[in-house]
């Protein structure tokens, strides 16, 4: 039961008690339960699961791992995984 | 879409496998936990792409696939009720229980019907006050809080033709189970990224090391498994044996605390059946007796079901890690994706009908 | 020419459709006279309240039917009357036909209101104009309230099919090119987005139109099509799955090559769902020979509806009957055909 992605909190609101969220991801829209990231604010990304909320995404972080990773010497010879077909 | 596409970038997938490839000196044995790692192996063809010396095995994270035979009869046998809306995730409807899946079920004329959260579900009780409506709550450890929630919002509103079926399995009773078994061939775990997003890693050290096997907490996006993998196989010819969090713009040690306390007020430990690998002591999660009364086995009075799983099936084994599907006898041959025996062949993530697809091209003729 | 329809004195006492409008008498001649005619428009200026019609087709028939049912009614870019007339034109076109004229036969639902059906109904007409094909045939039965959607629509289409055309699969060859004709995943998101409470604003509309002037526009300029497949329910899995198999040759195509809208691939994301599995209304592969894919591409491109045209891919020797994409990583993956209907992944 995995499958969680990352959108932007648009607009907080709360509804009959329940702390709810209006989320993009890319240009769709859609209503997400924030109960469980309790500060999050309106710009910072969450991970949404079934509707819900279960974690505020640590953006430096996800920079700082793209950075690791283009840090990362590239092959000298491409194995067979760099040959793209266009 | 922002933090997703920068996760696939091709050019930054060539310098890890470069990494894995360079590093990699011997054969090691990698299990990744989690659907959603295998599906996003088996999509973007990175087993492929890994050096022959590295064997992926697709582990027991494939709710679907474990979830207990007898649970998915009781399921039909409520949805088939009258009177009642049955609703449940998409992944659930195909799974064959003694007797047909839900679909064969609604196909009889019960209403059943496919939602994305439990919340979902929860409004469909709002909306229907005259029908009683059950939610099939399957899941790891990620979908807990979500389940936890839609109950406590039902009790709070009043919502009371609400209630759920719980399955609920929780991911380190497996590995356990996994690596006290003699014939444990695994030398290294990919953790499942959003279980940990919730629960935290604390519950994986004393098994990497108990075990000496390296425990990497692993996302979803193809750079994510690449670099799940690579620091598994760095950890493994350095001979370490850490948990070590590679989805950490996702995981924070403790995991979600307010997540963790909700689920611990709505749901308490229990031992679990496993389909194919049978029970498993303190392995799940059931409804504490203040929400009893949303416990839809509790509100449902069905005949006691007795199931009988095709002998042939080994799906057991083949979730433990123990059997490659291609060792198993019926792969293939009295056991297809169209006329699956068990489990892991009928998911897409599955085991069984990952190896079949794949080996398709591998034989190049239709098999 | 059908513009607002507005309900006219015979119909008045009725807002919705009742047992009576199928029963073959008074009310049911109503309906078709003060309803569907006028609404048809331009497209039923030939229809007559026949039991047939009888045209005058020289040289080969292509006769084809499809039976539409989809919820809601009404959706972004669209709705089931577009779909039906759209639908049986492309079923056409895709034997290589030029459309002629549609039947239009109607179970509707006892409680339906007027005002949709004739919003529905001058949908039809207008697709139907703008497609070139007479409405020129029809029936209407009634169900009872509670056993039909509001709507079923079911279209028979005949064409002609000129000398020379032949369009099979198993004319696929190795060496083949496959050119796709424009972005996937539009409609069945659309409808599935606006069912599951997400708001997209204008950036995914259903894609339901017409294919026939692409492809004649390709056998104009002389191009001999090996076979094409027009990208519905499965979508372009389901699609390139049926034509390999059908053909018994492989099938190969890039995953970089195929034009996703970035809404559609977000909604996917968010559901669990794979864009090659969606379905389509408005979309089509054809096959051709290695050297004429890029004038394919460039008449296709030269048409509204084809301005997105591009090869993907082409048919090979290697595993026969089997789809691969290769994927963005340079990795080889295999395409199913999907089971059935896709269920929105939770893992």
């Amino acid at each position: 039961m995995c499958l969680g992605i990352p959108g932007e909190v648009l607009e907080r609101y709360d509804d009959r008690g329940t702390a709810m969220g209006r989320v993009a991801f890319g240009s769709i829209t859609k209503e997400v339960c924030l109960a469980l990231v309790d500060s999050v604010e309106v710009g910072e990304y969450v991970i949404v699961h079934a509707g819900v909320a279960i974690t505020v995404l640590d953006e430096i972080t996800a920079a700082e791992t793209i950075d690791l990773f283009e840090r990362m010497v590239e092959a000298d010879e491409p194995t067979p995984a760099s040959r793209i077909e266009p | 879409m922002k933090y997703l596409e920068e996760f696939g970038d091709p050019a930054l997938a060539r310098r890890l496998l470069a990494d894995i490839h360079a590093t990699a000196s011997q054969p090691w044995t990698i299990m990744e936990v989690c659907g959603g790692q295998t599906n996003a192996i088996l999509r973007n063809g990175i087993d492929q792409l890994l050096p022959d010396t590295l064997e992926l095995v697709h582990g027991p994270g494939c709710p679907v696939c474990v979830t207990p035979l007898e649970l998915i009869d009781r399921a039909q046998a409520i949805a088939a009720i009258p009177g009642t809306i049955f609703c449940s995730f998409g992944d659930m409807l195909r799974v064959p229980g003694s007797d047909g899946d839900l679909f064969a079920v609604r196909a009889a004329g019960a209403d059943v019907r496919v939602v994305y959260s439990p919340l979902d579900a929860l409004t469909v009780a709002e909306a229907n006050p005259e029908e009683e409506v059950v939610f099939f709550a399957v899941g790891f450890e990620t979908t807990a809080p979500a389940n936890a929630l839609a109950v406590r919002e039902a009790r709070r509103r009043g919502i009371d033709n609400f209630s759920v079926l719980v399955s609920h399995v929780l991911v380190p009773p497996a590995l356990r189970s996994i690596l006290e078994s003699p014939d444990c061939r695994i030398d290294g775990f990919l953790a499942a990224g959003h279980v940990c997003t919730v629960m935290g890693v604390e519950e994986y050290e004393s098994l990497a090391q108990t075990h000496g096997v390296p425990i990497v907490v692993t996302g979803f996006e193809p750079l994510d498994v690449l670099e799940g993998i690579r620091r598994t196989v760095h950890q493994l010819e350095e001979g370490r044996a850490e948990v070590e969090n590679a989805y950490a713009r996702a995981v924070r040690p403790e995991g979600n605390l307010a997540a963790r306390q909700l689920v611990g007020e709505v749901f308490e430990v229990t031992d679990r059946q496993w389909r194919g690998l049978g029970p498993l002591p303190a392995s799940g999660w059931r409804l504490t007796d203040s929400y009893r009364s949303f416990d839809a086995e509790s509100r449902f009075d069905v005949d006691r079901i007795e199931v009988e799983e095709d002998p042939r099936c080994r799906a057991g084994q083949v979730l433990l890690g123990l059997l490659r599907p291609t060792e198993c006898e019926a792969f293939g041959d009295s056991c297809t994706p169209r006329h699956p025996l068990g489990a892991p062949m009928v998911s897409a993530e599955g085991a069984c009908a990952a190896y079949h697809r794949y080996r398709r091209t591998e034989i190049g003729t239709s098999r | 020419m059908s513009a607002t329809w507005s309900c006219p004195l015979p119909l008045r006492d009725h807002r919705r459709i009742t047992i009576g409008h199928g029963g073959g008498g008074q009310l049911g001649a109503d309906l078709i006279e003060h309803l569907f005619l006028p609404a048809f428009g331009e497209a039923a200026r030939d229809a007559r309240p026949l039991d047939a019609a009888v045209l005058e087709i020289d040289g080969r028939i292509a006769f084809t039917t499809d039976s539409y049912v989809v919820t809601p009614l009404e959706f972004p870019g669209g709705s089931i009357g577009e779909l039906a007339v759209n639908g049986t034109v492309n079923d056409l076109a895709m034997a290589g036909a030029r459309p002629v004229a549609l039947s239009t036969a109607f179970v509707l639902e006892e409680g339906l209101e007027l005002e949709t059906l004739a919003r529905i109904a001058t949908a039809m007409g207008t697709a139907a104009a703008a497609a070139g094909v007479g409405l020129v045939t029809g029936d209407t039965k009634v169900v009872d309230a509670g056993r039909g959607d509001g709507i079923y629509i079911t279209t028979a289409g005949v064409g002609a099919v000129g000398d020379g055309i032949d369009v099979r699969p198993e004319r696929m060859a190795p060496g083949d090119k496959i050119v796709l004709s424009g972005p996937i995943g539009l409609h069945g998101m659309a409808v599935l987005s606006v069912r599951e409470g997400v708001e997209f604003g204008t950036t995914m509309q259903s894609d339901t139109a017409p294919l026939h002037e692409l492809v004649g526009s390709v056998q104009a300029a002389g191009i001999d099509i090996h076979t094409m497949r027009d990208l519905t329910r499965g979508g372009m899995a389901a699609g390139l799955c049926e034509l390999a198999a059908s053909a018994g040759v492989g099938v190969v195509f890039s995953q970089n090559a195929v034009p996703i809208p970035e809404a559609v691939a977000a909604a996917c994301n968010l559901f669990g769902l794979d864009p090659l599995e969606v379905a389509n209304e408005g979309v089509f592969v054809i096959v051709v020979h290695g050297d004429s894919a890029e004038a394919v591409v460039e008449i296709l491109r030269g048409h509204q509806g084809g301005r997105h045209a591009v090869m993907i891919g082409e048919v090979t020797d290697q595993h026969p009957g089997i789809v691969v994409q290769r994927t963005r990583l340079g990795a080889n993956r295999v395409i199913d055909r999907p089971m059935g209907e896709q269920l929105p992944r939770i893992c």
